[in-house]
């Protein structure tokens, strides 16, 4: 029996319950009920195809965008389904940001890339758009390395540090979730290093989850880790267990590398 | 065992098979750079010594035995702006729709495939269809404005098929992006997507457009005139075009050997007319290209 019940970590800020995602005839996600706790980082593992961009796009409705997707279930997101009718989802994706598995800066400049969730939803003034442009990318440890070149094009950035950019300008929103989607599986070992430092730091302010195919990464930066195998939750549970000590023998196979 | 990587008998097979092959290549190209620098010479030969202010300047005089092509010039310039109008903003609006919104069910592949057809119609159809929609049923009469909306549907297909393509060339990841930000999906296209498909869609619609100002059929029917002594006064009137005079100073005046070098130089200034279009085009997609690409 997976243990989805972890009421001991307060507040609980995403609730999926009985979750199916198809696509077309395929079932890609398998009856998953999981709860993520506020201000925790939590990670998705899994093999490769087992459902975990998946799950994280359904947490934001991108999987929207495939015609052929549809979901069963709920996913309660401070008590509100989002896949209620009457959900906005311009609101809901401020509210969940997301950080993509490959860095997408937009070909803009380092400033209008960071400013874009800023000037698309209101009227900011030049002045407040400078400041929340400047806190967005201190917070994102990138400040430093771009503060002369605010108008440079975002594409001449190194991977690392255009991934670095792309969670400034999630966090430029102010959401209350942020999603990681693999995102260092796209940049060297020393960004990723910095990737990492930054995520760990970002669960005092916000809710994170965070896919990743490193198990050594989940193990690193997560407080909370499930395990997702062919579609179906495995295993959910404190990352230390998951990784010391867990209750079932695939999940035990998996994070020991005996398969993969 | 060491292989020598040296050339020799041995894969001299492969060597011949591959000269042969590019050499069969590089005459394609020849033939084809030969039959179009040959064309060029042609009307440039003919047809330079024709050239003059007056030429330009002038409307035609003596039963078209002499003087200028001035009104044909103006008529060209002001009915490919009017196609200019309306296949533009018609041609990316429809491209806008069939790639950002439609679903991809079976009536969307299917006005994809009826407009991809549409380009193969010959141009006298779309011609004789002027005639009975905008001249006959909108009771817009022979006139500028009739050739117009004629040439713009001819062009229609061009422009969307390339709008098109030119909003295939933005990564999905930039609209993925936009959207996880918060943005609406029309802010999506208007911010991330349109201003990094302007250039493909522009020079789409610049080369469809040039095509369109090259064409007799479509307007001889709808609007352009054998001769006319003054310039059209507004869209109603009839207008005298480029591709229309040379026809009739080639094939239909009486006095051909007196036509003849009009005709070259007509041909002349038709043909810079578009090769200035397309370079605009070139110029165009670079220009732009630069700003959003490394």
């Amino acid at each position: 029996m997976v243990n989805t019940n972890l009421k001991t970590v307060g507040q609980t800020k995403i609730l999926v319950e009985n979750l199916n995602l198809f696509y077309g005839q395929k079932q890609v996600l398998e009856n998953i009920n999981l709860s993520i706790p506020e201000n925790q980082v939590t990670a998705i593992i899994g093999p490769s195809g087992c459902g975990k961009s998946s799950f994280i796009r359904a947490l934001n409705r991108m999987n929207d965008l495939i015609p052929e997707a549809r979901i069963e279930g709920k996913i309660l997101i401070d008590e509100e389904n989002i896949y209620d009718r009457d959900i906005d989802l311009v609101a809901l994706r401020k509210k969940v940001g997301m950080v993509f598995q490959k860095p997408n800066p937009f070909p803009k400049s380092i400033f209008d890339n960071v400013a874009y969730g800023l000037k698309i939803g209101s009227n900011h003034n030049r002045a407040d758009l400078e400041k929340i442009v400047e806190k967005s990318l201190r917070q994102a440890a990138i400040w430093e390395e771009v503060k002369d070149r605010l108008n440079q094009n975002a594409l001449k950035l190194s991977g690392g540090q255009q991934q670095r950019l792309c969670i400034a300008r999630a966090l430029a929103v102010e959401p209350e979730i942020i999603l990681f989607d693999e995102p260092c599986s796209a940049i060297d070992p020393i960004a990723t290093a910095r990737v990492e430092e930054l995520i760990h730091q970002l669960k005092t302010e916000f809710t994170v989850v965070i896919v990743t195919h490193n198990m050594q990464q989940a193990a690193r930066i997560s407080d909370f880790t499930a395990f997702l195998w062919l579609g179906e939750l495995i295993e959910y549970d404190r990352t230390e267990k998951i990784f010391t000590n867990p209750a079932n023998k695939l999940t035990e196979d998996y994070v020991t590398g005996r398969f993969g | 065992m060491k292989n020598s990587v040296r050339k020799s008998s041995k894969n001299l097979r492969g060597q011949l098979t591959q000269f042969l092959g590019f050499l069969v290549l590089r005459l394609s190209v020849c033939f084809i750079l030969f039959i179009l620098l040959y064309f060029f010479y042609d009307i440039f030969i003919n047809g330079h010594q024709t050239i003059s202010w007056e030429f330009l300047s002038q409307p035609p005089r003596k039963g078209m035995t002499e003087g200028g092509i001035f009104p044909a010039i103006f008529g060209t310039f002001l009915v490919t702006l009017i196609t200019t109008a309306i296949a533009v903003p018609l041609g990316m609006a429809a491209a806008i729709y069939l790639n950002e919104y439609a679903r991809t069910d079976r009536l969307t592949r299917l006005i994809r495939l009826s407009i991809r057809n549409l380009a193969g119609v010959p141009s006298v159809v779309y011609g004789l269809f002027g005639v009975i929609l905008f001249v006959n049923l909108l009771k817009l009469g022979t006139s500028v404005l009739s050739a117009g909306l004629t040439l713009a549907l001819l062009t229609l297909p061009w422009t969307i098929t390339a709008s098109e393509e030119a909003l295939k060339t933005v990564p999905d990841s930039y609209r993925e992006g936009a959207l996880a930000l918060g943005a609406t999906k029309w802010q999506m296209i208007r911010t991330n997507v349109l201003p990094y498909s302007l250039p493909g869609m522009l020079t789409g619609a610049i080369l469809g457009l040039a095509r369109a100002a090259g064409e007799t059929a479509p307007i001889m029917f709808t609007g352009a005139a054998f001769y006319l002594p003054f310039l059209p006064a507004s869209l109603r009137d009839q207008f005298m075009a480029l591709p229309y005079h040379l026809y009739i100073m080639a094939t239909q005046h009486h006095a051909i050997d007196k036509a003849r070098p009009l005709a070259y130089g007509t041909a002349l200034v038709l043909v810079v007319f578009v090769i200035l279009f397309n370079l605009t085009a070139v110029i165009l997609r670079s220009r732009l290209r630069g700003k959003w690409k490394n």
